[in-house]
């Protein structure tokens, strides 16, 4: 199977087009990691087959099971923006594999760094699903302990986390830990110069750090070829580190990569560069409008090698799953929906005095002086209710 | 033990000594802070007698630098990070306004960030551009970070010690100017509070608050106008974030007239923000506006121009005059 070439698209008219002409990189169809084609077909791929070669049908399932839910969730919080309950909704839809693979590949005491769309590895972390929502919500910047799950918050600038991840990593290896950290960014965050000085940093130090790039060749409206001129895993060359493109797709294919690369890090061999090569195949948000910038050609050819539906091909053939488990997967996922959509309808809004909590861990005069000035002003309005 | 005299750069050494020793998980990150021990010293030897591992000389990244502290805080490290000048801290700004200030809250408290973050800052030293800067409001202006300077060696060793103890990011400006100033430091003192201003000189015709550099030149600007008759009090705010109010208005309550003095720019810098509380607090007590002394809203001038930007005894003087003569 090839690579979905970036040429495939419709050609860009910008200005800018003529100066990066030389568009086509050298190699610019590289390898990439397959374990299971788009038509659910297991092939074999070297020396990351060795990751998944004792896999059993029942942990195949299991990420089956991962990413339907995953998906379930996900429409679930598309349709509650819809309906009002979130102000927005960053959806993952497509990247289910990419997410679940990598994310199945962790080990607990392994500490993730994620961006705002990784829901699928929150849910490998063990994160309530519900607990993402608060935000999108609107009554909280985050809601979950970062050091329960290993889970850090949701990171909204872009490349930041790569950074937090590399001293996170500095830190595990200062304390003779074999675990691992694994820092999610997507194509659009590798412009970014943090994400330049995590590459740097980890390998001076030789942090024990997976870097996770989605590209899900689009950063909002612009393309993978407006962040880079070559693939965007050549670039851990440079910094002295392997980088490595996998199938995003494939689930298989990204648990193997993504645990290959985790083991590297444990036996102190450094950093790891690793783009899953997937495809958005919703808006960037419930805000964005795909349709003025993206033919709906491309994400039909897209929606052929989609990750769900090539894995419950594999199970179908390969006699690992029965229609049994389809159904009763079918019948949690619906649960899942229902209560998900129950506990964001019942999210109090927070305290009004919830603006003062937590801005110092040892307090601060000033805040200390304004929640008093707010609490008098709400108390006026008590009186007047009163004197009513 | 008797007090020790030693310079105010001395001193912070000193402080970072005490603290790694005390505390494995105390770092020191920077660039040139090993081998090097800084470009002005101030970390000299800690490396040679702490190790790499705990005193870092980093890639010339400060995005990069405040970047892996927050990663480290957040394994539990407590990283003491130098930015080399004042102007230089700019690609960290991002890190450290959007990031760090902010992942305590963020997490509902859950997390802290015990970063220390050392700024060289000031002019007078006859630097080339970058190395001159006062930009303590831009971080003073941010939630989540508290922003401090001291003015002399015992509040260098005492207020790093606090600064490395607190469970919150700590800018610490370093008055560069007065790094090799020496002054007495009692190791064995129970320090006052980090964030609680000093009344240095006493005096009831006036007030001049000020802090880090200028503390100094505020004293030789009371002991001119004392030969004038004058009777100037100085309070050393040494916090600008928070800043201790409590301390400025009592000590205007008694002199009736305040005159805030920073290198910093005057237009939206710290003494706008005292400006404004203390007429505020001290409205029916005000003989005179709060005036205030600084730097000119216009680029750090090249060196041989920075006697005429930076507030001196004679324009600091004028300010107390023009006060007066309300």
């Amino acid at each position: 199977m090839t690579v979905e070439s970036t040429a495939a698209r419709k050609p860009r008219r910008s200005a800018g087009t003529k100066r990066t002409a030389a568009k086509k990189p050298p190699g610019a169809q590289p390898d990439l990691v397959q374990l299971l084609t788009p038509e659910g077909k297991r092939v074999k791929n070297g020396e990351y087959d060795t990751y998944v070669a004792d896999i059993t049908p029942e942990e195949l399932r299991g990420l089956y099971r991962d990413m339907v839910l995953t998906r379930r969730f996900d429409a679930e919080a598309t349709s509650l923006q819809r309906q009002g309950e979130l102000g927005l909704w960053a959806s993952l839809l497509g990247q289910e594999a990419a997410q679940i693979g990598s994310g199945r590949a962790t080990r607990e005491d392994d500490y993730v760094f994620p961006t705002y769309r990784e829901h699928g590895v929150a849910w490998c972390r063990g994160v309530d699903p519900t607990n993402l929502l608060g935000m999108f919500r609107g009554v909280n910047n985050g809601g979950w302990d970062p050091n329960s799950n290993n889970f850090h918050l949701y990171t909204i600038v872009i490349g930041s986390q790569t950074l937090h991840a590399t001293g996170y990593a500095m830190g595990v290896a200062k304390d003779g830990a074999d675990s691992a950290v694994i820092a999610y960014f997507g194509d659009g965050a590798s412009s970014q110069g943090d994400v330049a000085e995590s590459f740097t940093f980890s390998a001076v130090y030789n942090a024990p750090v997976v870097f996770f790039c989605q590209n899900n060749q689009w950063a909002i409206s612009e393309p993978t070829e407006r962040q880079t001129r070559v693939p965007l895993y050549q670039r851990a060359q440079g910094y002295g580190f392997p980088g490595v493109r996998v199938d995003g797709n494939d689930v298989l294919a990204c648990l193997a990569v993504t645990k290959w690369a985790l083991e590297r890090a444990r036996r102190g061999e450094g950093p790891t560069l690793v783009e899953a090569y997937t495809y958005r195949m919703g808006a960037h948000t419930t805000s964005d409008d795909p349709t003025k910038y993206r033919a709906d050609e491309e994400r039909e050819a897209w929606e052929a090698k989609d990750p769900i539906q090539r894995l419950r091909t594999y199970l179908e053939t390969s006699n690992h799953a029965d229609e049994g488990f389809f159904a009763e997967l079918e019948a949690e996922s619906e649960a899942l929906g229902k209560r998900v959509r129950e506990v964001v309808r019942a999210m109090p809004d927070p305290d009004h005095f919830a603006i003062f909590e937590n801005v110092y861990a040892d307090g601060h005069a000033l805040v200390d002086e304004e929640r008093a000035q707010f609490a008098a002003y709400q108390a006026s309005f008590a009186d007047e209710g009163e004197g009513k | 033990m008797t007090a020790e005299k030693m310079a105010l750069a001395k001193a912070i050494n000193e402080s970072l000594r005490t603290a790694l020793d005390a505390d494995p998980k105390v770092l020191i990150m920077g660039e040139d802070v090993g081998k090097l021990g800084g470009v002005f010293r101030v970390t000299d030897g800690l490396q040679k007698d702490f190790g790499e591992d705990r005193v870092i000389d980093t890639p010339l990244a400060e995005s990069g630098i405040v970047g892996t502290a927050i990663g480290l805080a957040l394994r539990g490290y407590r990283p003491v990070v130098e930015i080399q000048f004042d102007g230089f801290v700019f690609p960290a700004y991002d890190q450290i306004v959007t990031q760090l200030a902010k992942m305590h809250a963020r997490a509902l408290g859950k997390i802290k960030l015990p970063v220390v973050i050392r700024i060289p800052y000031g002019g007078g030293i006859g630097a080339v551009e970058h190395h001159s800067e006062s930009p303590e409001a831009l971080f003073a202006h941010v939630a989540g970070l508290k922003v401090v300077s001291p003015s002399n060696a015992s509040d260098a060793y005492w207020m790093m010690q606090q600064a490395i103890q607190s469970d919150d990011p700590v800018i610490f400006f370093e008055p560069k100017r007065r790094y090799w100033d020496k002054s007495e430091v009692n190791r064995e003192a129970i320090p006052g509070p980090l964030h609680k201003a000093r009344v240095v000189r006493e005096g009831s015709d006036l007030t001049l608050a000020a802090y880090g550099p200028m503390v100094k030149v505020c004293q030789e600007v009371a002991a001119a106008a004392q030969e004038e008759g004058k009777s100037l009090e100085v309070v050393d705010l040494r916090s600008m974030s928070p800043i201790d109010f409590d301390s400025v208005q009592a000590s205007v309550e008694k002199t009736r007239r305040l005159v805030v003095v920073h290198e910093a720019p005057v237009f939206l810098g710290t003494g706008a923000e005292i400006a404004a509380r203390i007429t505020e607090r001290c409205f029916y007590h005000l003989e005179a506006p709060v005036l205030r002394v600084g730097g000119y809203h216009a680029p750090y001038p090249p060196a041989r121009l920075e006697e005429e930007y930076l507030p001196g005894l004679d324009r600091v003087l004028d300010t107390v005059d023009r006060s007066l003569a309300y």
